[in-house]
């Protein structure tokens, strides 16, 4: 089929980067972040990678797929939704709501999959292997792998494992392999570092579907393609509510696939304001936390030269976050370069001012947001409090909280 | 100092190849890390690779992180790996470091090249700095007069190989399979085939890892290599010894096998 008239997007919005001149280079640097930091045997996978990617992107009839994929199967364009009765207790500024939390598998993560288990097809390999945190991106790359019959092998930290058991049913239903990790810290960070070991072990057959913008090159290129769909719709969809463009965009970062997919199609809009939201945990001062734009420093891990919370000699400190999907201790080199040129702010927000806004958007307006969407939410609400009444601030709910009900009935003794 | 260039020089004029083995520094502590590596000289290793410690040693099989864990609970520091190297290359052995990139980014890459000479190091292994991001590394390295080894693969094009090697000083490391760390029953069929399109790219000695840990693939290897390195069996040694001394005693008996394996 070809994109017709109307389409979700187009293969000049998949390879829109290039619009605004911050496509990484060809090493895949954004400015001094990004790059590739990994064992030499995986340079040609990668390399593969980047220039079927290349190919694709720029082929009508894999943007055709992949556009069809999100219109029919992950239920795309997602709506937006003004929340008045939220907005009261952010000083009366308008927010609108980026509904992600309505696609399929109930979270943005479905957009990348999608995109990538098409690029799988097209490398010609029959197996994915991917990291998961909270077990969203696992339960994501697992459907996507079951609508293409592709064998998936999804690494989740064993503490995660057992935060998320309801996830790993759901992984497991869809036929997928989940393998607990148990070195390390147990957690996300060490999934990552397991699925690059199978990926070394495997490449030759199996494609590494990196769950998020950060990694070596091209991961943070072609994540952000996908993802970018979010906000190129957006983009036109808030033109039509409001008859202009928001004063802000506002999205959680953890890796920050979500952040970057609402933020990129706005970057070249110099009057909109990007603001990321990052996991603040128990406070900065608690050392409990995922700041790692905020508070972390300048450094390399999973292969890319970012921000990452780190010790003085280089050990990656453990993050914290009630949020098991910000609760990542690096982030996308994109952001590290957004921050660093000014285009956008990142701040934190703590576990209790995420919960607050949690249950304030449930009670208001009768959406359960996932808690790393609270994150952003409990951000518009201080942010429109700055801004004042006329200002108007889209969000990006970039997933819904079914799967955090456990985490919230222990919280709010529910 | 003990430079690579007077190693395999003296391994050539021997008609053998040279042994190489890997501890990570702080395992299974301080003194005893150092007490294993010298044991690892006596019985004939001609270099030995002190690891620097990572949290997230992602090139890695389980003998290895399991070592690297413990090292870094003893509370390692990149101060110890430096007393470490000096104290093994006491023994006269060339010594490398084996490091992630970040630990040498976070130190201050002229810094860490300068205290590593101070300490008798004879150069570093970068197994995930890749030729593009080599730049600062391969200068402060040229300043300190301490030798670069990056690796190879199997997976590796020529233009990879030719990229990878001229940034090489010392000796090539082709890594023997598409694989992490870790002893194996075979030594992989495509590390022949790797050392030999190695070699059209480089004068340099062209020593062969991952997956060797027995003094009989450490004969088969020398067949077509310069050097046999041998990491994750002497750590299996250590892991499974009941005390310090069964350690070493385990230790050494490994080395004379290797050691005899190079020179067959």
């Amino acid at each position: 089929m070809t994109a017709t008239e109307g389409s979700l997007l187009t293969a000049a919005d998949l390879a829109g980067g290039g619009v605004h001149g911050d496509d990484p280079d060809t090493r895949g640097k954004f400015g001094v972040f990004g790059g590739r930091y990994v064992p030499e045997a995986l340079i040609p996978a990668l390399d593969e990678v980047a220039s079927v990617y290349a190919e694709a992107k720029n082929d009508p009839a894999f943007v055709a797929e992949f556009e069809h994929l999100l219109r029919t199967y992950a239920g795309r364009p997602t709506t937006l939704t003004e929340v008045p009765r939220f907005a009261e207790h952010a000083g009366g500024a308008r927010i609108v709501l980026k509904r992600e939390d309505l696609t399929h598998t109930g979270a943005h993560k479905i957009n990348n999959v999608l995109g990538q288990a098409l690029l799988t097809r097209r490398l010609g390999k029959n197996r994915v292997i991917a990291e998961t945190g909270a077990g969203q991106h696992g339960v994501a790359t697992a459907t996507a792998a079951a609508l293409l019959g592709l064998e998936c092998v999804i690494y989740m930290g064993a503490v995660d494992c057992e935060r998320q058991a309801l996830n790993v049913a759901r992984m497991k239903l869809l036929g997928a392999t989940v393998v607990p990790v148990e070195n390390g810290s147990k957690t996300l960070k060490d999934a990552i570092n397991e699925a690059f070991r199978d990926w070394v072990s495997n490449v030759e057959h199996t494609h590494y579907l990196f769950g998020t913008v950060a990694g070596p090159h091209p991961f943070p290129e072609i994540v952000r393609d996908f993802a970018r769909v979010i906000g190129v719709e957006a983009r036109r969809q808030i033109i039509e509510l409001t008859g202009k463009l928001p004063d802000a965009v506002v999205a959680a970062v953890g890796g920050g696939s979500n952040a970057i997919g609402i933020f990129h199609a706005f970057i070249g809009d110099e009057g909109v304001a990007l603001h990321g939201y990052e996991a603040g945990g128990r406070g900065l001062e608690s050392g409990e936390h995922a700041l790692t734009l905020t508070a972390g420093s300048i450094g390399v891990l999973h292969g890319s030269r970012t921000y990452v919370l780190q010790d003085d000699e280089g050990q990656t400190i453990e993050s914290h976050s009630i949020s098991a999907g910000l609760d990542y201790p690096g982030v996308g080199p994109e952001h590290a370069w957004l921050k660093d040129s000014g285009r956008a702010t990142y701040h934190g927000v703590t576990d209790a001012e995420a919960m607050e806004a949690f249950s304030l958007l449930a009670r208001t307006e009768g959406i359960i947001p996932a808690i790393e969407s609270s994150h952003a939410l409990a951000g518009a609400l201080k942010l429109g409090r700055e801004l004042g009444p006329d200002a108007t601030i889209l969000v990006n709910l970039s997933g819904r909280g079914d799967k955090d009900m456990g985490t919230a009935m222990k919280y709010f003794n529910l | 100092m003990t430079t690579l260039a007077s190693v395999f020089e003296k391994a050539r004029s021997e008609g053998r190849a040279a042994l190489i083995g890997y501890l990570p520094a702080g395992f299974p502590s301080k003194e005893g890390g150092i007490a294993a590596a010298t044991a690892m000289v006596e019985a004939g290793c001609d270099v030995i690779e002190i690891g620097l410690p990572y949290s997230d040693p992602l090139m890695d099989g389980p003998t290895i992180q399991d070592a690297v864990h413990r090292s870094l609970t003893n509370g390692t520091r990149i101060a110890d790996v430096l007393d470490t190297v000096e104290g093994v290359a006491k023994t006269g052995a060339a010594t490398l470091v084996m490091t992630y990139w970040n630990p040498i980014d976070r130190y201050g890459a002229e810094r860490f090249a300068r205290d590593l000479a101070s300490a008798g190091g004879a150069g570093t292994i970068t197994p995930d700095l890749t030729p593009e991001e080599a730049r600062p590394w391969l200068d402060a390295s040229a300043a300190a007069g301490i030798d670069t080894v990056f690796l190879v693969a199997p997976s590796s094009t020529e233009p990879r190989i030719e990229a990878v090697t001229a940034c090489c000083t010392g000796f090539v490391y082709a890594a023997s399979l598409m694989g992490v760390t870790g002893a194996r029953e075979t030594v992989s069929s495509a590390a022949e085939g790797l050392v030999k399109r190695t070699r059209p790219h480089t004068d340099l000695p062209v020593c062969v890892g991952l997956g060797v840990g027995t003094g009989r693939q450490a004969a088969e290897v020398a067949g077509y290599a310069d050097g046999v390195i041998v990491g994750s069996a002497f750590i299996r040694r250590l892991l499974d010894a009941p005390d310090e001394a069964a350690g070493l005693k385990a230790v050494r008996a490994l080395g004379e096998e290797l050691a005899n394996g190079v020179r067959t």
